[in-house]
């Protein structure tokens, strides 16, 4: 377990010990996530793997500036995070498109509230539409998409503005398992190309794995903690296909699952035992 | 059922309906006339009443009257919900202090307020089109309040990530949400706007619909009142026509179930 930090290089999202309390209906107070701490290098791809409801979710809305940390700090590329993270894309879990607007619609928006005149921003976005293999699927209302497709729109309309930090939560959610490998072996591809910072929340270890720098693994709810932290020496440029085959991959499987199953078992014990209390 | 055995159904019923009415009116059953012809007139009558005012071309004058009156009360109706129904959402504040007011002025029968909207407005159109616009004021401005409170946060937060500024919410976001809302309730909203018209004119008026029914009431000709009322029904299927076909256009990024409901 070791927290890589280039000193070259600015780290572009660090959380210390940043804590995240809901307040509940009934005026009592629950902490999803306590001071948690981790560190994304200019250019690393972190993976967060942990039980469902485990504050996966909670943890990218504080890096986008979408929530407060009850305590603790965050700082992005060394400075303090106040109101909205201006350098992330936000690749939302739920739907989040705008419905009323076609699929390039979509992603050319992005680039047009920069200013970017209409002609040139819709070009760019079938262009983008394309490279996420949705180029015949310009002119369909979100609803007139299955949510694989969605996502993958979704991704096009993050990755247009080209942010310097990349927050993905559960994008290849929805995909059946081939898909999924295309979609990581892009996503990839066009990472390799320029390096963004991404934090990339997944429940698929493998996923994980196959993608990331470093696999960061987070305990059971309430209260979860990051409690481990693992670096992926597996060769690049990878392919998801074939890194799965290395004897590499398959140790620092058997490693990580060991850890994770018990908060797996954890976290759901804890919520049906939540639901038969109510 | 196929669409040519429900047409002709549907054409059954109403030849029935009208050979019913032709014969209770005219021809004695059991030794009387089971609807008097006073009370009820009869199809012929009536259709002769329509044909006669389309021939004759008055009729026209009071359709374009009433016309012009919904699509006033229609069109200051929905601006004016729009605007206070933006307001209101965005200022939750100014929402509160006016919420019971807008509640009571929303439980008056808006018939009442047609005598007084004649003293102010007098009795051309305007009075009419101001009846109109109080029930059409109403159903925009809760869709709107309803449509900008509603947009999924989600959604929202998506706008703000890709960088829109406050005024790009409102365009890219609140609005088109707020007008998918007012949209889905056209039909009711065109529907109030012609209801004021005809009633306004009902109560007090020089041309439109609504007066040549009253005309033919206050001389008890019943046939013109039946002709006055088929004329309107038919009046208003064609603009709930129209306005289905604008609907079409407006909610294609729609679900279709969505769009039934
Ligand atoms: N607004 C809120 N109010 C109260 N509790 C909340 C709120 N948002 C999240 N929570 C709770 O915080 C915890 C973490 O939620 P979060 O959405 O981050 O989970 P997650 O790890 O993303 O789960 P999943 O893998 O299912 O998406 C959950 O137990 C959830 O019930
Ligand atoms: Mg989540």
């Amino acid at each position: 377990m070791n927290q890589a930090m280039d000193k070259a290089k600015p780290t572009a999202v660090a959380l210390e010990d940043a804590t995240v309390a809901f307040r509940l209906a009934d005026a009592r107070v629950y902490t999803a996530v306590e001071r948690a701490r981790l560190a994304v290098a200019h250019g690393e791809f972190v993976a967060i793997v942990g039980p469902t409801g485990c504050g996966k979710s909670t943890l990218l809305n504080v890096a986008a500036g979408l929530l407060k940390p009850a305590a603790g700090a965050v700082t992005i590329f060394d400075q303090p995070l106040a109101g909205l993270n201006r350098d992330a894309g936000y690749l939302f879990q739920a739907d989040a498109l705008f419905p009323w607007k076609t699929a390039i619609d979509n992603v050319a928006i992005g680039l047009e509230i920069k200013g970017t005149p209409r002609q040139k921003a819709l070009e760019q976005a079938q262009a983008w539409l394309t490279s996420v293999g949705l180029g015949a699927f310009a002119n369909r209302y979100p609803h007139m998409l299955s949510g694989g497709q969605r996502k993958r729109v979704g991704l096009a309309q993050v990755l247009i503005r080209d942010p310097k930090i990349l927050l993905m939560d559960e994008p290849f959610g929805p995909l059946d398992a081939q898909t999924r490998q295309v979609m990581g072996n892009l996503l990839l591809e066009l990472w390799t190309a320029d390096r963004k910072a991404v934090l990339f929340v997944t429940h698929d270890l493998e996923e994980a794995i196959a993608l990331a720098d470093r696999v960061v693994i987070m305990s059971a709810g309430p209260s979860s903690r990051i409690i481990g932290d693992w670096r992926v020496e597996l060769p690049r440029p990878r392919d998801i296909f074939e890194v799965r085959l290395d004897k590499q991959f398959h140790e620092l499987h058997r490693e990580i699952w060991g850890v994770l199953k018990e908060e797996v078992m954890k976290g759901y014990a804890q919520s049906t035992q939540a639901g038969g209390t109510n | 059922m196929s669409r040519a055995a429900l047409l002709l159904c549907q054409v059954l019923v109403a030849v029935v309906v009208l050979a019913l009415w032709q014969v209770f009116t005219t021809v004695p059953l059991f030794g009387r006339i089971l609807l008097p012809p006073f009370f009820f007139s009869n199809p012929i009558d009536v259709f002769s009443q329509i044909i006669n005012w389309f021939a004759s071309g008055v009729i026209w004058k009071h359709l374009a009257i009433t016309l012009w009156e919904s699509i006033l009360a229609f069109v200051i109706g929905s601006a004016l919900g729009i605007l206070v129904g933006f307001w209101f959402a965005r200022q939750p504040r100014v929402a509160a202090v006016f919420d019971p007011y807008v509640k009571m002025t929303n439980a008056l029968p808006r018939v009442v307020l047609a005598p007084i909207f004649a003293l102010w407005f007098g009795l051309g159109i305007w009075s009419k089109v101001a009846l109109g616009v109080t029930l059409v004021f109403f159903i925009v401005f809760f869709n709107v309040y309803q449509g900008v409170k509603e947009v999924s946060t989600t959604v929202l937060d998506n706008g703000r990530m890709l960088g829109m500024s406050e005024r790009q919410l409102m365009r890219h976001v609140y609005w088109p949400s707020a007008l998918s809302w007012m949209f889905s309730s056209l039909h009711t909203s065109v529907g109030f706007a012609v209801v004021g018209a005809v009633v306004g004119e009902y109560l007090g008026a020089a041309a439109g619909l609504g007066y040549l029914i009253q005309q033919a009431e206050g001389v008890f000709d019943v046939a013109g009142v039946f002709a006055g009322m088929f004329v309107l029904s038919a009046f208003v299927i064609l603009i709930d026509m129209a306005v289905t076909v604008v609907e079409r256009r407006l909610l294609v990024w729609r679900p279709a179930a969505a769009r039934e409901a």
